[in-house]
């Protein structure tokens, strides 16, 4: 871990314990946010509070709005000319969608990992160099090789891509493609790390690897991950948060959520009668 | 029986072969009571195909064949004493079709029987006034061997016209009717008529590639003429261009090649970057209204006509540059320079580079956009460092188009350079370049078999050399960076 994560650690734990209340203990937290695409209104009033070094899933049927909410938290629903969000979402107190707020900033601190392996075309070296190079880490080559080889180790692929960093991104599997783009995520030091469904387009033993990069990753950034896999929330996550509609049904710690949800359309999903 | 009709009446054959072969299947299934292996169509397409294409490949080569040799026979009755001086033979043939087109006309209009035009003898008629009584026009009078050359053209043509006729039919309704017995529910129609289809779309491929083949070979044939009778050293090594009525030219490619490439790149200068940033802009800033209005307004300026620019370069660009940068600058005081025909070309290229740029960056995936500002990156670093990287060789494609186009083109360079060969490092200078000097080359008073004609195809053939170097290059560039990505 570089100084710099080390530092937002520290100041995370020195606020989580000298304010005492319940607000202040959640990373990340939503209020009466709603969320239209043109005419439609993908998300209804949605508050949620998420807790820091954790794992949340957001669960859900196809087409409920988990990745248009995913995607409100870094503002990458911004790129979108008809999308429009309301309410506020503060991360650490400070809301992201305050004026003076720089989403490039804001998504320095909040990455993101996507469905598909998107790695750029360029090499695996410029793949994990690139959010760094841009927002200035590394003042000379030593210190950007040293953020290269860290982040690819945080992503578990180092042992098998440090002999060919020079090799293209593209022309890695899925998998290592996945962890690569994980590794790119990292290297820019953020707080948070968002995944939509980071596993539906990888095969079971690839899926298997970056779950267990998921554990470990969670000892030090706060992760919100999308999956349509019932059995993926329950392994990897803490809290759980049921999404039907475009509404937020109900949110819970992720082992009463499968063992005893309160509601019952949660019931109705968790038993695969719909979605 | 014309052409025309025979194609419709085999056409009509193979209707009925298809209807029939149909038929035939559908029945003998229905009688024998079995499954046909195809649908029934694909039985009536066999049928109809072998009755309508070897017809038609026997009708192409028919017409091919029989003028270059009723030619070489007709031409070798006509002695060498009907030829004037300095004429060639070739001139004195295109007499005799004049004629032979001429007794056409006389036994159609002039109501003379076949008979009577047999019977008719240059050496007492006056064939040339009869002639031109009906409207064909024989520049002098008629010598016997060239009437009788005529008349045998005229023979020979009518008899293998309906011979042609004959043996098309023959071949279509033979095949047709084989086709049509071999129809057998078992048999592999969809097989036939899809191997069939097959073969058609490969000969119209083999089209193309022999055409291409045809063109250098004509070229090559002229260019080989040329270096017989002008060092093939001069030509690619002299720094002069001075052709001469009378022997005794300097026609070295050089300066003509200097223009060309000074031309093009000043045209390449303009038009590159100013197409990018329109495909950039289109791409990634514009919102749908303004790129829906502002694309088709600028493939506007890919349909304007080549000469309408060069007015513009010539009452224009061509003045305005003269008056404003050149004589300011003491630059000279041409209004054709190679700066205006390099500005307008480059004005006509911008299409050409924006517009297929602009299709290759939305083509790039949005994935990549995302990634990029997932990570906290600009638009405008996102635009440099992912998209532009990803678009590179679709982008050095849509270049190398455009450079194509300003190495072939004429008729701006004509108005906005002018036509003097010249090799001079200032733009504001009047130069020329390889397909102005083809032009002028070819359409000159001299005689074609004269090497101030001849190198035109030389000419040519480099520039064809050229640009298939440019395009090989394109392509090394464009794999080598795939290897490198993908
Ligand atoms: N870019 C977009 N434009 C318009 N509608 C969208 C867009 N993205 C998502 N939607 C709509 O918003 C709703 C929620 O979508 P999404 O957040 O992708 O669902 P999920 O990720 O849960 O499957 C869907 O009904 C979808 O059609
Ligand atoms: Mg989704």
């Amino acid at each position: 871990m570089n100084d710099a994560t080390m530092n937002n650690a520290l100041m995370s734990n020195v606020k989580t314990t000298t304010k005492a209340d319940v607000m202040t203990e959640s990373k990340i937290s939503a209020k009466n946010v709603q969320v239209f695409y043109g005419e439609k209104h993908a998300i209804k009033d949605v508050n949620i509070e998420i807790r820091p070094r954790s794992v949340t899933a957001f669960i859900g049927p196809s087409g409920c709005g988990k990745s248009t909410f995913l995607r409100c938290i870094n503002r990458m629903n911004d790129t979108i000319d008809i999308c429009r969000v309301e309410g506020d979402i503060a991360i650490d107190g400070e809301n992201v969608y305050d004026p003076k707020v720089d989403p490039v900033q804001l998504r320095a601190k909040v990455g993101m990992v996507f469905q598909k392996p998107n790695p750029f075309p360029k090499t695996i070296y410029e793949n994990v160099a690139y959010g760094p190079r841009i927002h200035g880490l590394a003042r000379k080559k030593s210190e950007m090789d040293e953020i290269v080889a860290t982040s690819l180790q945080k992503a578990g692929l180092w042992n098998e891509v440090k002999d060919r960093l020079d090799a293209p991104g593209t022309g890695l599997s899925g998998g290592q493609q996945q962890r690569l783009c994980i590794a790119r995520a990292v290297a820019v030091s953020p707080e948070v790390i968002l995944m939509d469904e980071p596993c539906s387009a990888l095969d079971p033993i690839a899926t298997a690897k970056v779950e267990e990069l998921i554990h470990e990753l969670r000892e030090n950034y706060t992760i919100v991950i999308v999956t349509h896999s019932m059995q993926q929330a329950a392994r990897v996550s803490q809290r759980t948060a049921m999404f039907h509609l475009g509404e937020l049904v109900e949110e819970d710690d992720t082992d009463k959520m499968f063992t005893n949800p309160n509601d019952q359309r949660t019931q109705d999903y968790i038993m695969g009668r719909f979605g | 029986m014309s052409a025309g009709i025979l194609i419709v009446v085999i056409l009509g054959i193979a209707v009925l072969g298809f209807i029939l072969g149909r038929q035939r299947a559908l029945s003998l299934a229905a009688r024998d009571n079995v499954k046909l292996h195809s649908l029934p169509g694909y039985y009536g397409h066999s049928v109809a195909l072998f009755a309508a294409v070897p017809a038609f490949l026997l009708m192409i080569a028919w017409l091919f064949i029989q003028p270059i040799l009723i030619e070489t026979g007709v031409s070798r009755m006509i002695p060498d004493s009907v030829i004037p001086d300095g004429g060639a033979r070739s001139l004195v043939m295109a007499d005799v079709h004049r004629i032979a087109d001429g007794l056409d006309v006389l036994a159609e209009k002039g109501g003379l029987s076949e008979e009577e035009l047999s019977r008719m003898r240059a050496d007492f008629t006056n064939v040339r006034s009869r002639l031109a009584e009906v409207g064909v026009a024989v520049g002098s009078d008629i010598p016997v061997p060239v009437l009788d050359a005529a008349r045998e053209y005229r023979d020979a043509k009518h008899l293998g016209s309906s011979l042609m006729v004959f043996a098309v039919l023959v071949v279509s309704i033979v095949f047709a009717a084989i086709a049509y017995s071999r129809v057998r529910p078992e048999m592999r129609a969809r097989n036939v008529s899809e191997s069939f289809i097959k073969a058609l779309l490969m000969g119209s491929s083999l089209v193309a590639i022999l055409t291409t083949f045809g063109i250098v070979a004509s070229l090559l044939f002229e260019s080989i003429h040329f270096f017989q009778m002008y060092p093939a050293k001069d030509f690619f090594f002299s720094l002069t261009w001075n052709p001469q009525f009378r022997g005794g030219s300097d026609l070295g490619i050089i300066p003509l090649l200097w223009g060309t490439i000074y031309v093009s790149f000043v045209a390449l200068l303009f038009a590159v970057p100013v197409g990018l940033m329109i495909a950039i802009y289109l791409a990634e800033y514009a919102g749908k209204t303004v790129r829906s209005l502002a694309k088709p307004a600028i493939e506007i300026l890919a349909g304007i006509p080549t000469i309408v620019y060069g007015l513009f370069a010539l009452i224009t660009v061509g003045p305005f540059l003269r008056d404003w940068l050149a004589q300011p600058l003491g630059l000279g005081n041409s209004s054709s320079s190679v700066l205006t025909a390099g500005l307008v070309m480059g004005i006509m290229l911008i299409p050409f580079v924006s517009s297929l740029s602009d299709d290759i960056i939305n083509a790039v995936p949005q994935s990549l956009r995302d990634g990029s500002y997932g990570l906290g990156a600009t638009q405008s670093e996102t635009i440099k460092q992912v998209i532009m990287p990803a678009a590179l060789p679709g982008v050095v494609g849509a270049i190398l188009l455009a450079a194509s186009r300003a190495i072939g083109e004429t008729m701006i360079v004509v108005m906005g350079a002018g036509a003097a060969a010249r090799m001079d490092l200032n733009p504001l200078e009047a130069m020329t370049t390889v397909t102005v000097k083809i032009v002028s080359q070819l359409t000159g008073d001299t005689e074609f078999a004269s090497p101030e004609t001849l190198v035109a195809f030389a000419l040519g053939l480099t520039l064809f050399v050229f640009t298939l170097c440019l395009n090989v290059l394109a392509l090394v560039i464009v794999r080598k960076y795939r290897e490198q990505y993908d």
